[in-house]
């Protein structure tokens, strides 16, 4: 039964992505397929979580091909838990997209894409071998190329031209690195590269692929300085396309740079500490200030992603099995705050026809739930206790401050006022201020378009409040990953 | 284009294209050929039947729609990794039968593996290239 649970997160979504694709056409039948797969999907996920334990690792080698030759398929519960996030996170767009996507688009197969947009992010997760990271990353790329520029406006094609292309150069640095790390370890299995690094740390070909993997990762989850594709492309799909990328794709960046600290090459984590607090630092300030001078919602939630992706990075540079806790519920809270914004702005959309701010207001008079939901989700991102993004902020920052790195946790807290501020921004323009007279409001809003805000709010709350059982979770996550010999063990079979 | 010489010659050349591209799919497990190699060859009869007498008759002549090639292969390929999965082994790992069949000779998982990808290259390369020439006619 576990050879299928290991496989399960690549399988479903495989599956359900050409069965969608195959019936495009019936969009009442493709949407309850589509919504019956998430919730499997979201299902299996947690019974991998709750099976995993700490010394244990799902590992399957497909076709048979033992660890360093073939391609290896390793679940560590870090993993695990990404894949139960990204799960939840893709259950809540299902449910706003079925009420919110336009038929045309549903009959170009958007149900599919998505599905093979899980597929590349679930492979992402769990794969314990660089080139086929790559894979996975492309199978990602060209899903999401696809959704950003289906039903075509101009301004959505140009946005789509300008990630497309700067996607492509970061794959291509990617590649080199494999290529080069492959010519220095002569393997692409994680954990055959792990035990040849971890007895000849020198090697100063494994410094340079480091590097060519942070330029990659690091443009693909948007830090400083090569964020500027995602402010100028998210904001043009759909608001649930955005939603599905805030909530996962940056994110993949950050863990597979996560990966490549811990299970690849965990020797080169100090030598690039101090670079990574650098852009740490950098991305959180930048990011924050770009989104304070934002007047459009989608904008403002664009540049906020990057400043969030700061704080991640900052838990990677300090790289204590503490911050690698941290990051990874810092991941999560992040996946949960921000996709939920987005649901709200795509709800405010649909209630004022506008998302500029200037345009918008009285939402506190007319709506007062979506008020309620989007305190709880702004709140939760600005850090205040009992929502998640309290715990998530207090284990990052202490766990800086017991490393000793007082400046970049400073910075952090700093960040923190900011982030509160450009949120006051959205409730005082969309929520507080009166509405301008001529706009009608309270149109064409659909009561189901709240379900998933709600279930996203409950589960902000829930991560929050029941914190506890949660880190010890993160702990054992972290011991993983901070003790690459279990997953060298685990993969490789005793050595 | 309205060339004599063309539709006689594809008319001619069209059986043996597919007669070679299936002989590529068969003898690609060990030696150079196989799904991959096999539908691009496929896909060229398809291709100069287009050249010779237009997209209409070729999507005629290809009698599915390129889209349903696609699914086919790619459920064709998924399934074939699914067998050894319920035996409790791991993914896409290869299952052969003991006894040959013939023309086909050994055949196993890998070789409906193989199908599927000579359906899904067949359907990808025609809808590419169909949808291309529909533009320019």
């Amino acid at each position: 039964m576990n050879n299928v649970l290991t496989i399960a997160p690549l399988l479903l979504p495989m599956l359900s992505g050409v069965l969608l694709l195959s019936i495009k056409q019936n969009i009442k039948l493709s949407t309850a397929v589509y919504l019956v797969s998430s919730i499997l999907q979201f299902i299996v996920s947690s019974i991998l979580l709750f099976t995993i334990s700490e010394s244990k690792f799902f590992v399957m080698h497909i076709g048979g091909w033992e660890a360093p030759f073939g391609i290896t398929i390793a679940i560590d519960i870090a993993g695990s838990i990404m894949l139960v996030a990204g799960s939840f996170v893709s259950l809540a767009v299902a449910l706003f997209a079925v009420n919110t996507v336009e038929p045309r688009r549903l009959q170009f197969g958007f149900y599919g894409l998505t599905q093979f947009l899980i597929l590349g992010v679930n492979g992402a997760f769990i794969t314990g071998d660089i080139f086929n990271l790559f894979v996975w990353f492309e199978v990602m790329l060209i899903s999401s190329f696809v959704l950003l520029s289906l039903g075509a406006g101009k301004e959505q094609l140009e946005g789509t031209i300008k990630y497309v292309l700067l996607n492509l150069v970061s794959s291509a640095f990617f590649l080199m690195g494999v290529g080069i790390l492959y010519s220095a370890t002569g393997s692409l299995n994680f954990a055959k590269i792990a035990s040849v690094a971890i007895l000849n740390p020198d090697n100063s070909l494994l410094t340079l692929s480091t590097a060519f993997f942070i330029f990659s990762f690091g443009m693909k989850a948007a830090i400083f300085p090569v964020f500027f594709w995602l402010p100028s492309s998210y904001h043009t799909p759909p608001i649930v396309v955005t939603a599905l990328f805030s909530g996962l794709l940056t994110k993949v960046g950050v863990f597979s740079l996560i990966r490549l600290f811990t299970y690849v090459l965990p020797t080169q984590q100090q030598e690039f500490s101090f670079l990574l607090k650098v852009l740490a630092g950098f991305t959180m300030v930048i990011g924050v200030l770009g989104a304070i001078a934002q007047n459009d919602v989608r904008r403002l939630l664009s540049f906020h992603i990057i400043s969030q992706i700061g704080y991640m990075i900052m838990g990677i540079a300090i790289g204590t099995a503490a911050s690698f806790a941290a990051t990874i519920f810092y991941i999560v809270h992040n996946m949960l705050a921000k996709t939920n914004l987005f649901f709200a702005a795509g709800i405010q959309n649909q209630i004022l026809g506008t998302y500029n701010l200037k345009k918008s207001g009285g939402l506190y008079k007319t709506a007062p739930y979506l008020s309620l939901l989007f305190i709880i989700s702004a709140f939760a991102l600005a850090g205040f206790p009992p929502l998640s993004g309290f715990p998530a902020k207090l284990t990052l920052i202490s766990s800086g401050f017991s490393a000793g790195e007082y400046l970049i946790s400073g910075v952090a807290i700093m960040v923190s006022f900011f982030t509160l501020f450009s949120m006051v921004k959205i409730w005082n323009e969309a929520y507080w201020k009166e509405l301008i007279p001529e706009r009608s409001a309270g149109s064409n809003t659909n009561k189901m378009m709240y379900l998933p805000v709600i279930l996203m709010a409950l589960a902000i709350i829930g991560t929050g409040v029941f914190f506890q059982p949660i880190y010890h979770l993160l702990m054992m996550a972290a011991h993983q990953l901070s003790t690459p010999e279990l997953y060298i063990n685990a993969v490789l079979g005793e050595v | 284009m309205n060339s004599l010489i063309l539709k006689t010659t594809v008319r001619f050349i069209n059986k043996l294209l597919l007669l070679f591209s299936v002989f590529l799919l068969l003898r690609g497990h060990n030696e150079p050929g196989g799904g991959f190699v096999g539908g691009l060859v496929a896909s060229t009869v398809f291709i100069l039947y287009t050249l010779s007498e237009g997209y209409k008759e070729a999507l005629a002549y290809l009698k599915v729609s390129p889209f349903s090639l696609i699914i086919v292969g790619l459920t064709t390929a998924i399934l074939s990794a699914l067998p050894s999965l319920f035996l409790g082994d791991a993914f896409m790992k290869a299952i052969w039968l003991e006894t040959r069949i013939p023309i086909i000779g050994k055949f196993g998982t890998p070789f409906v593996f193989d199908l599927g990808v000579y359906f899904l290259v067949l359907g990808i390369t025609l809808s590419i290239v169909l949808s291309l020439r529909k533009d320019s006619e």
